[in-house]
């Protein structure tokens, strides 16, 4: 693994014990099995220890792991055909979002996702995640197509957040998002949205209107992100730990709260540890989902998704 | 040496009390135009000189709006719980009381109904003094229930946003006001109900990005700062200079976001005669 988190390191040099060991064993030809099974249970506990002990910035910190799967990794692992359809029609194509036709399992459905880079000019394309309006405006001129033709909509969520720029702004980054947060409480077709990653604030939002919302285990979504806020009440940017507590932002929180809907279990160490089985997890929770929507009306499917989102909230009368 | 010691300890006058200011005491805008109190009030809080808005409230809009400053609250009582138990430098629950006791008010935002020239009309008008004017469970309930309101009764309704954005103290709850808020504004779009969106300084943030932009008809008052990113954020982001007129509802008309520019003194007649057109 070329890449690591801190709290990964111990279980990072047990592995690499284990590979030297297997290593000089097959040189020397001799039997270390019992030494190596023994260390292969040893990584495991370390591995359960670890990864069923996180803090929240740790979550934080996996959900933006260097190796983690972006929409077009899962996209492609469990679509047979994806048709990638581009532009708001307006402006231009905001290459942060990306959408189209996808046949997962002999089924058409819409996904849409928004996409993050994995080198420096990767990443400088896809923005770092954060999209601008068109972006947002691709995203629904999608799902009306969905709408239209009368397919189920999955969106995949990973974005610290909406572009804060002069251009995004010019171009109505708040009506946008606004936009699409009302239509598509219109939509007459099952959505299905799960945070594969970063769900941060109303550029995460703006496309996770949905019958069901999913997070994966080590992801975290909220109104802002764990940095701002620590900026913003404690005035500094030191104490994003305490901010990540304070938020309570992970999936089994927003659980607890009922602001979602269900978690999405990863492999064990993270999804980016075993993206194929990641994947097949994801797929068998969209295809489950939208069979179990597909059954309702529109009109049953709409009034259902609104009576949901409008019991959000926690307030003394 | 005790004759300039303060007896009382931990005086706090709510500032509706501050309100009512003695005679004589003088209002002095930015740009340097003084203008009697009085005088101010009786101007819908516009100083005659250069025309700037100063920052009100939902008290002064009930008043400058409804006839007759005649209207009956809707949930007055409702107010913040602390789903997280929510602390960074104190505790949530002490903030909502601090400014409950500084404000007279409940929480960010009141709701009611009554008549504007005439006109039924529901009316929700944020309070930027309270917490920033964030949006927390409390404005994202009492906009969907004012929404209810005008959905069972048939209303026109008015929302006068003047935010700092989400609540941070309530995390993942603020966030999915937007949703809610938005929500009920689609039920309100197809029931063909007419929906009057004001912007006012400041309006930023997640109350942008949801009702305050969902309005049939945007309006702004001349000046007001209004996006969705901050503007700090946004040159730390780009480190450029920004256009001086940056996020001003002047900016956003210029770039097709507004319906048109209010002012003050011309908004109740504005919006009767809208609510006028749209029943002929």
């Amino acid at each position: 693994m070329s890449n690591y988190l801190d709290f990964e390191k111990p279980i990072i040099e047990l592995e690499e014990k284990l590979a030297e060991m297997k290593r000089i064993a097959e040189e020397n030809d001799v039997d270390v099995s019992t030494a190596v099974s023994e260390l292969e249970g040893k990584i495991e506990q370390l591995k359960i220890n670890t990864f069923n002990n996180l803090t929240r910035w740790q979550r934080v910190m996996l959900s933006r792991h260097p190796d983690r799967p972006y929409t077009l990794d899962y996209i492609y692992e469990i679509t047979s055909d994806f048709i990638e359809l581009h532009g708001d029609r307006l402006v231009k194509d905001d290459k942060a979002i990306v959408g189209g036709w996808g046949l997962i399992d002999g089924k058409t459905y819409m996904i849409i996702g928004h996409q993050k880079g994995r080198n420096t000019k990767q990443r400088q394309m896809r923005n770092f995640g954060m999209a601008n309006p068109e972006g947002y405006r691709k995203a629904l001129r999608l799902m009306m197509l969905a709408d239209k033709f009368r397919k189920p909509i999955v969106t995949l969520i990973d974005t610290p957040g909406a572009y804060p720029g002069l251009e995004a702004e010019e171009r109505g980054q708040a009506e946008a998002i606004a936009k699409n947060l009302r239509e598509m409480f219109r939509l007459n077709v099952p959505i299905v949205c799960i945070i594969i990653g970063e769900g941060a604030s109303g550029g995460a939002l703006g496309i996770a209107i949905g019958d069901k919302v999913a997070m994966m285990e080590n992801t975290w979504y909220t109104v802002i992100s764990p940095e701002s806020c620590s900026s913003i009440l404690w005035r500094s940017w030191d104490y994003k730990e305490q901010a990540a507590e304070a938020l309570k932002l992970t999936a089994k929180d927003m659980l607890s709260f009922k602001l979602i809907d269900d978690i999405i279990e990863e492999p064990l160490g993270g999804a980016h540890t075993n993206a194929k089985q990641a994947a097949q997890v994801l797929k068998n929770y969209i295809i489950s989902k939208t069979e179990e929507l597909s059954k309702l009306s529109p009109e049953e499917l709409k009034r259902q998704r609104i009576a949901k989102f409008c019991t959000m909230g926690s307030f003394i009368e | 040496m005790s004759w300039f010691q303060r007896v009382e300890k931990g005086i706090l006058t709510p500032t509706t009390e501050k309100k009512d200011a003695p005679d004589g005491l003088w209002y002095r805008s930015p740009s340097g135009k003084i203008i009697h109190t009085r005088e101010l009030k009786n101007n819908c809080y516009v100083v005659p000189d250069d025309g700037y808005h100063v920052r009100i409230g939902s008290k002064e809009y009930f008043e400058i709006l409804f006839d007759n400053n005649e209207f009956t609250e809707l949930d007055p009582n409702m107010s913040s719980n602390d789903p997280l138990g929510f602390v960074d430098t104190k505790p949530y629950p002490e903030r909502i009381t601090a400014s409950q006791k500084k404000t007279g008010l409940k929480d960010a935002i009141r709701t009611a109904y009554g008549k504007l020239d005439g006109h039924n009309i529901v009316i929700g008008c944020m309070d930027f003094e309270f917490i920033g004017g964030s949006m927390g469970s409390v404005v994202g309930e009492k906009i969907a229930r004012a929404v209810d309101y005008a959905l069972k009764t048939q209303t026109p309704l008015m929302i006068i946003s003047k935010s700092g954005g989400a609540r941070m103290m309530e995390s993942g709850y603020s966030l999915m006001q937007m949703a809610k808020t938005s929500a009920k504004l689609a039920l309100l779009h197809e029931a063909g109900i007419p929906y009057i969106s004001l912007m006012t300084d400041p309006t930023t943030g997640g109350v942008t990005a949801s009702f305050a932009m969902l309005g049939d008809f945007n309006l702004a008052e001349p000046g007001a700062l209004i996006g969705f990113a901050g503007p700090r954020v946004i040159r730390e982001t780009i480190g450029k200079d920004l256009p001086e007129d940056f996020q001003t509802a002047e900016f956003l008309l210029e770039h097709g976001f507004i319906d048109f520019i209010v002012d003050r003194r011309e908004l109740k007649k504005k919006i009767s005669l809208l609510l006028k057109m749209l029943k002929h």
